[in-house]
C-alpha cells in the first residue's frame, strides 16, 4: 500500500532579549552556574513575575514575519508539572489565547512553492538545567541561569508531507528568526529546539493516522534522519498489520533510532489555568503597526533583490540568503565589486566549504568580506591563478592576513610581464624544435605541450593565457 | 501616665506622645515587650520575636527624632507581621513544617514600606498553615488563644495578628485576607480588620495562597489608626502587575465626616439561617446607630451570594494547588530524610511537610483543575464568580455600602469545630464575597455576645475605601466598643 506522511513541527526558540521573561536577570548563555538568577526565576515564596515587554515585542515581530494574526487580547497560563529544573513547579505559558495565530511560511520543494500553515505562536519561559553527577556521585545539581529565559513556541499545521519538507520548513523558519534578530537559533546550544509529530495514512484517506511525537533532535540533519526512521517504522508496523501506539519517542542520535519515552496514558495532566499573577496582554493596533514598519528585509525579499541587484542566478541567491550572516557577508563583498558572480562562486564554494570542514561559524572565519573581494580582484587582474588563490584563501583563514601580503609571502604572483614571458617562450621554442615542427605540420595539441614547458620553466608562476597568446604569435 | 501602660494606647495616641517628646520609641518598645512577656505565654500570638532587630530600629528612630528630623505617623510604632509575609533575614514559616527554617533573602513590598516609614517589627505572628483555615488551629507550631477567652480560638487565618492587637502586644498588625482571614479574626478578637480593594496593596512578598483573592491588610485598634496605616500601605508597585496604578488619597480625610444621606444596603441572604440570633441582633443594632446618624437603610437581595462559598473554595484551592507546588523539597524548605528516587523525594517531602488542611485543599484544587473536571468545576466557578461580581457592582450603583455580619457566630472553643469541615467552610459565607469581587471590606467591633466580641462587616465598591472609613468612624464615635479590653 502507498502511504502518505503527515508531519507537524513544534519549534521552541529562545528569545535573545537582554533580560529574562519575568525578572530583570540577565539572559545570557554560558554564564557561571546560578549567577543569573533571583528570587523570581528561582520561584521563592512570595516572589511575583512581571512580563518583560520586549518578549511580547519579539514574539509579535515573529508573528508578523510569519504572516500571523496578532491577538489584541491574550493572556498567560500556568502549565503545572513537577521537575527539579522547574522551580515554581509550573511553567508560565499561553494556553488557549496565544499571542499570534493563523500564519504561514513558504517553502520551495522540487522547484514549487508550498505554503505551510502556522497554527500559533505563543510566549513562555524556559526551565533551568540539570547537571547530573557521575554514576558514583549520587546526586544531580540544578543551574537556574536558564530558568525564566523567554521562549516562543511556533506550532505548524500538519502540512508537511516528508522529512525533507520538515527540514526545509525548519531551515526557512530558522532563517527568518535570525533575520528578525530575535533568537540565536543555535540547535546545538538549545536556543532552537524542535519536536515533531508524525503519522502516516494510506494515500487518499482523509483522516489522520495515529501519531507519535519525536524529541531530542539537535540538528537539521537529525530532524530529517529521525523523521525518516520514524516514517519507515510506522510503515513497517502498518504493513505488517500492526497498530501505532500514540506516544512520545526520543531520537537516539548515536544509534540512529527512536526510543519510547512515555505513552499517552502516562502523559501528564498539566492542569492549565489562567496565571493569576499576571494581567492579560492587551496590545495596541498602532504599536503592532509600528513593529511591522520596522521589520527588517526577510530572506525571500533579499533573494529577489540579490538576483536583481547583482545579476546572480536564483539558485545562488537562495543559498546566499539562507542565513542573515552569510547574506550580509556576500553583500558586503559583492557591493561595488566588478564581478558579483565570482563573489557568489567564492562564497558558496570556498567560504561554505571551510565553514563546514572546520565546523565554524561565519564570524569565526577570520576573513573580512573586503579581503575576499580583493582576493577575487587579484585573480581577475591575472596576478593570481585560481589554484594559487585557493592557497591564499586557506592562508587567510589560518593567519588572518591580507591577500596581497600572502601572495608575496607564498611567492604566488603570476608573471604577466610581456618581456619576461617573451624571453621564456623564445627559450622553450629554441629547445623544442621537434615539437615546433609537429605543430607547424598541423598537430595542434603540440601547443599544449609547449605551454606546459613554459609553465614548468617559470615554476608555475607565468600567466598561462599570456604564454598561449605569445606562442601562437611566434609560431604563426 | 505610667509608662508601663503605654501598650494599651492607640497608635495615634502614642505617635502624638512621641512627637511631643513625652516618651521615646525605646520606652514604647519596652512597654510592648513588657506586655508580651506578661501575656504571651497565655496568648501565643507570636511565632518569632525580633527583639534585637526591634531595639536597633527604635534606637535609630530616637536618634533621628533627637536630631530634629520630622518623622511620619508610623515612626517608632511597634507592629506585628503575619508570618506569611516575607521579611529579609527573619524566618518566614507560614506556620508550616515545610518552611520551619526558611529565611527569605528579600523583603515583601509592604514590609519595605513599613520599615521606611519607621514602624518597628516586634515579631512574626501565628496563622493557619499557609493561611488556610479560620481558627489558627492548623498552624504546625502553636495554638493561639482568643484574648477574651483563652479556651477559644482567635479566628483565622490571621489569628496571631488579631490576638496580638487585641491583647495590646502590638499597636497594629499586618495580615492577609484571602476569604476573610483578616475580618473574621478581627471580629472574634474585637479589633478592626481591613481588607483593601484587590490590587490596592502590592502582594510582592506575600507567600501566595490564592493569588486572585489574596490581599494584604491591617488590624488596628481604632478607625483612625486604620486610616493612618492604610495610607502607608497603599500604592502601586511595579513588582506586582496586579497592583492598581491609582492614587487613593489620604484616608484620614474620611474621618469625622457626616454620614447623613449615606445609602446602606442589608443583603438579606447574609442574615439568613445559620447566623446566630444574638449576632444578628447586634449587627442590626449597629445599623440602627448609623440610621440614627442620618443614613438610609434598605434590605436588598443578592441571589448569587449563596454560591459564594463553593466558588471561593474551588477557585482558591485550584490556585493554591499550583502556588504550593513549589514546595517540593528541592531548593529550600523541608526535605524528607528518606527517599529512593525523585518521585519519592517529592511525595515524602510534601506528605510530611504539609499539614492535613493544606493537603486537603491541594487535592481539592488539583481535582478541580484536572482535565476531567476543569469545565464542570474550575471554569464554571470562574463564570459564577463573574456573576457574583456583576451582581455586587449593580448593588453598589444604588448603595454606598453594604453591611453584614462578619461571621455567623462568636469565637468557638478550641477543637470544637474542626471536626465538621463543611460547616466550617460554610461559615465563611459573609466574608468570601468581598474576595471574590475584589472589593474592600472592614470588620469593626459592634458589641459583645456572651462576653465575646462581635464584628460588623462594611463593604463598598472597589476603590470605595473612603466610604467604609467614613461610616466606620461615625459608628465608632457613637459606640466606642473598641475601648473595651479583655482582662488578662
Amino acid at each position: 500500500m502507498n502511504y502518505e506522511t503527515i508531519i507537524g513541527l513544534e519549534v521552541h526558540a529562545e528569545l535573545s532579549t537582554k533580560t529574562k521573561a519575568f525578572c530583570s536577570c540577565k539572559n545570557e548563555f554560558g554564564g557561571e552556574v546560578n549567577t543569573n538568577c533571583c528570587p523570581i526565576c528561582m520561584g521563592y515564596p512570595g516572589a511575583l513575575p512581571v512580563l518583560n515587554k520586549k518578549v511580547v515585542e519579539y514574539a509579535v515581530r515573529a508573528g508578523l514575519a510569519l504572516n500571523c494574526h496578532i491577538s489584541l487580547f491574550s493572556k498567560t497560563d500556568r502549565k503545572n508539572y513537577f521537575y527539579p529544573d522547574l522551580p515554581k513547579a509550573y511553567q508560565i505559558s499561553q494556553f488557549d489565547l496565544p499571542l499570534c495565530r493563523d500564519g504561514r511560511i513558504k517553502i520551495e520543494i522540487d522547484g514549487q512553492d508550498k505554503h505551510i500553515g502556522i497554527t500559533r505562536i505563543h510566549i513562555e519561559e524556559d526551565a533551568g538545567k540539570l547537571l547530573h553527577g557521575t554514576e558514583s556521585e549520587d546526586y544531580s545539581l540544578v543551574d537556574f541561569n536558564r530558568s525564566g529565559v523567554p521562549l516562543i513556541e511556533i506550532v505548524s499545521e500538519p502540512d508537511l508531507r516528508s522529512p525533507l519538507e520538515a527540514r526545509l520548513y525548519l531551515e526557512k523558519l530558522k532563517g527568518i528568526l535570525e533575520y528578525l534578530e530575535i533568537s540565536d537559533c543555535k540547535m546545538q546550544e538549545g536556543s532552537l529546539r524542535c519536536d515533531a509529530n508524525i503519522s502516516i495514512r494510506p494515500v487518499g484517506q482523509k483522516s489522520f493516522g495515529i501519531k507519535t511525537e519525536i524529541k531530542n533532535m539537535n540538528s537539521m540533519k537529525a530532524l530529517q534522519r529521525a523523521l525518516e526512521y520514524e516514517e519507515e517504522r510506522h510503515r513497517r508496523i502498518l504493513s505488517q498489520g500492526g497498530t501505532i501506539i500514540q506516544e512520545t519517542r526520543r531520537w537516539d542520535e548515536a544509534k540512529g533510532i527512536t526510543v519510547s519515552m512515555r505513552t499517552k496514558e502516562q502523559a501528564d495532566d498539566y492542569r492549565n489555568f489562567p496565571e493569576p499573577d499576571l494581567v492579560p496582554i492587551v496590545l495596541d493596533k498602532e504599536w503592532i503597526e509600528s513593529i511591522r514598519k520596522d521589520l527588517p528585509e526577510l530572506p525571500d525579499d533579499k533573494r529577489k533583490r540579490f538576483v536583481k541587484e547583482f545579476g546572480i542566478p536564483e539558485y545562488d541567491a537562495s543559498i546566499l540568503t539562507l542565513t542573515k550572516e552569510l547574506s550580509n557577508f556576500f553583500e558586503e563583498c559583492a557591493k561595488g565589486h566588478k564581478n558579483p558572480k565570482a563573489v557568489s562562486n567564492w562564497v558558496m564554494g570556498e567560504v561554505l566549504r571551510i565553514m563546514k570542514e572546520e565546523d565554524i561559524e561565519l564570524k569565526d572565519l577570520n576573513i573580512k568580506p573586503q579581503s575576499l573581494g580583493r582576493l577575487i580582484d587579484l585573480v581577475d587582474e591575472g596576478v593570481l591563478s585560481s589554484t594559487g588563490a585557493k592557497q591564499v584563501f586557506e592562508e587567510m583563514y589560518k593567519t588572518g592576513e591580507e591577500p596581497e601580503v600572502l601572495v608575496d609571502r607564498l611567492g604566488l604572483k603570476q608573471i604577466s610581464d610581456e618581456d619576461a614571458i617573451a624571453e621564456l617562450v623564445k627559450k622553450v621554442v629554441d629547445e623544442n624544435q621537434k615539437t615546433v615542427e609537429d605543430y607547424k605540420r598541423g598537430k595542434t595539441n603540440a601547443l599544449g605541450y609547449l605551454v606546459g614547458q613554459c609553465m614548468k620553466a617559470s615554476k608555475g608562476k607565468a600567466n598561462p593565457q599570456l604564454i598561449n597568446k605569445m606562442l601562437r604569435d611566434l609560431l604563426s | 501616665m505610667n509608662t508601663l501602660d503605654l501598650f494599651s494606647l492607640t497608635l495615634h495616641e502614642i505617635r502624638d506622645m512621641m512627637r511631643n517628646g513625652e516618651i521615646s520609641s525605646k520606652e514604647v518598645l519596652d512597654s510592648v515587650y513588657g506586655r508580651i512577656e506578661a501575656v504571651e505565654d497565655k496568648i501565643e500570638a507570636y511565632l518569632t520575636l525580633t527583639k534585637d532587630y526591634a531595639y536597633e530600629a527604635a534606637e535609630s528612630i530616637d536618634k533621628r527624632r533627637l536630631k530634629g528630623e520630622k518623622l511620619g505617623d508610623l515612626a517608632g510604632i511597634p507592629m506585628a507581621v503575619k508570618d506569611n509575609i516575607s521579611t529579609k533575614g527573619i524566618k518566614t514559616t507560614c506556620a508550616s513544617k515545610m518552611l520551619e527554617n526558611y529565611i527569605p533573602p528579600f523583603d515583601a513590598h509592604v514590609f519595605e514600606k513599613l520599615k521606611e516609614a519607621g514602624a518597628i517589627l516586634v515579631g512574626k505572628t501565628n496563622l493557619d498553615e499557609f493561611a488556610m483555615g479560620c481558627s489558627t488551629e492548623t498552624s504546625a507550631f502553636k495554638i493561639t488563644k482568643n484574648p477574651w477567652d483563652l479556651e477559644r480560638v482567635p479566628g483565622g487565618s490571621s489569628g496571631g495578628s488579631a490576638a496580638a492587637v487585641a491583647a495590646d502586644e502590638a499597636y497594629f498588625a499586618i495580615g492577609s485576607d484571602t476569604g476573610g482571614s483578616m475580618r473574621q479574626p478581627a471580629s472574634l478578637c474585637g479589633v478592626i480588620g481591613f481588607k483593601p480593594t484587590y490590587g490596592a496593596i502590592s502582594r510582592y512578598g506575600l507567600v501566595a495562597f490564592a493569588s486572585s483573592f489574596d490581599q494584604i491588610g491591617t488590624f488596628a485598634k481604632d478607625v483612625e489608626d486604620c486610616a493612618i496605616i492604610l495610607n502607608y500601605l497603599y500604592g502601586y508597585d511595579e513588582k506586582d502587575t496586579t497592583s492598581l496604578p491609582i492614587e487613593f488619597g489620604d484616608f484620614k480625610e474620611a474621618l469625622n465626616k457626616d454620614i447623613k444621606g449615606m445609602k446602606i444596603g442589608l443583603p438579606k441572604e447574609y442574615y439568613d439561617k445559620g447566623i446566630d440570633g444574638e449576632v444578628k441582633e447586634m449587627i442590626l443594632d449597629g445599623v440602627k446607630v448609623l440610621e440614627r446618624l442620618g443614613a438610609h437603610v434598605e434590605e436588598i437581595s443578592l441571589p448569587y451570594a449563596k454560591y459564594a462559598v463553593p466558588v471561593y473554595y474551588i477557585i482558591s484551592s485550584s490556585e493554591a494547588s499550583s502556588n504550593l507546588a513549589r514546595f517540593d523539597g528541592v531548593r529550600y524548605g523541608y526535605r524528607a530524610k528518606e527517599y529512593k528516587d525523585l518521585e519519592e523525594l517529592y511525595v515524602n517531602s510534601r506528605s510530611q511537610g504539609f499539614g492535613s488542611e493544606v493537603k486537603f485543599r491541594i487535592m481539592l484544587g488539583t481535582y478541580s483543575l484536572s482535565s476531567k473536571c476543569y469545565d464542570t468545576h474550575y471554569n464554571r466557578a470562574l463564570k459564577v464568580r463573574r456573576l457574583i461580581k456583576q451582581e455586587l457592582e449593580e448593588a453598589f450603583v444604588k448603595y454606598d455600602i453594604l453591611i453584614t455580619p462578619t461571621y455567623p457566630t462568636i469565637a468557638s472553643k478550641i477543637g470544637e469545630k474542626s471536626e465538621d469541615l463543611v460547616a466550617m467552610y460554610m461559615s465563611d459565607i459573609c466574608t468570601v464575597t468581598a474576595n471574590i469581587a475584589g472589593i474592600p471590606a472592614m470588620s469593626i467591633p459592634c458589641g459583645f455576645s456572651k462576653g465575646l466580641p462581635v464584628g460588623m462587616q462594611i463593604m463598598s465598591k472597589a476603590m470605595g475605601e473612603a466610604d467604609i472609613i467614613k461610616a466606620a468612624h461615625a459608628f465608632e464615635k457613637n459606640t466606642n466598643y473598641y475601648k473595651n479590653k479583655p482582662t488578662l
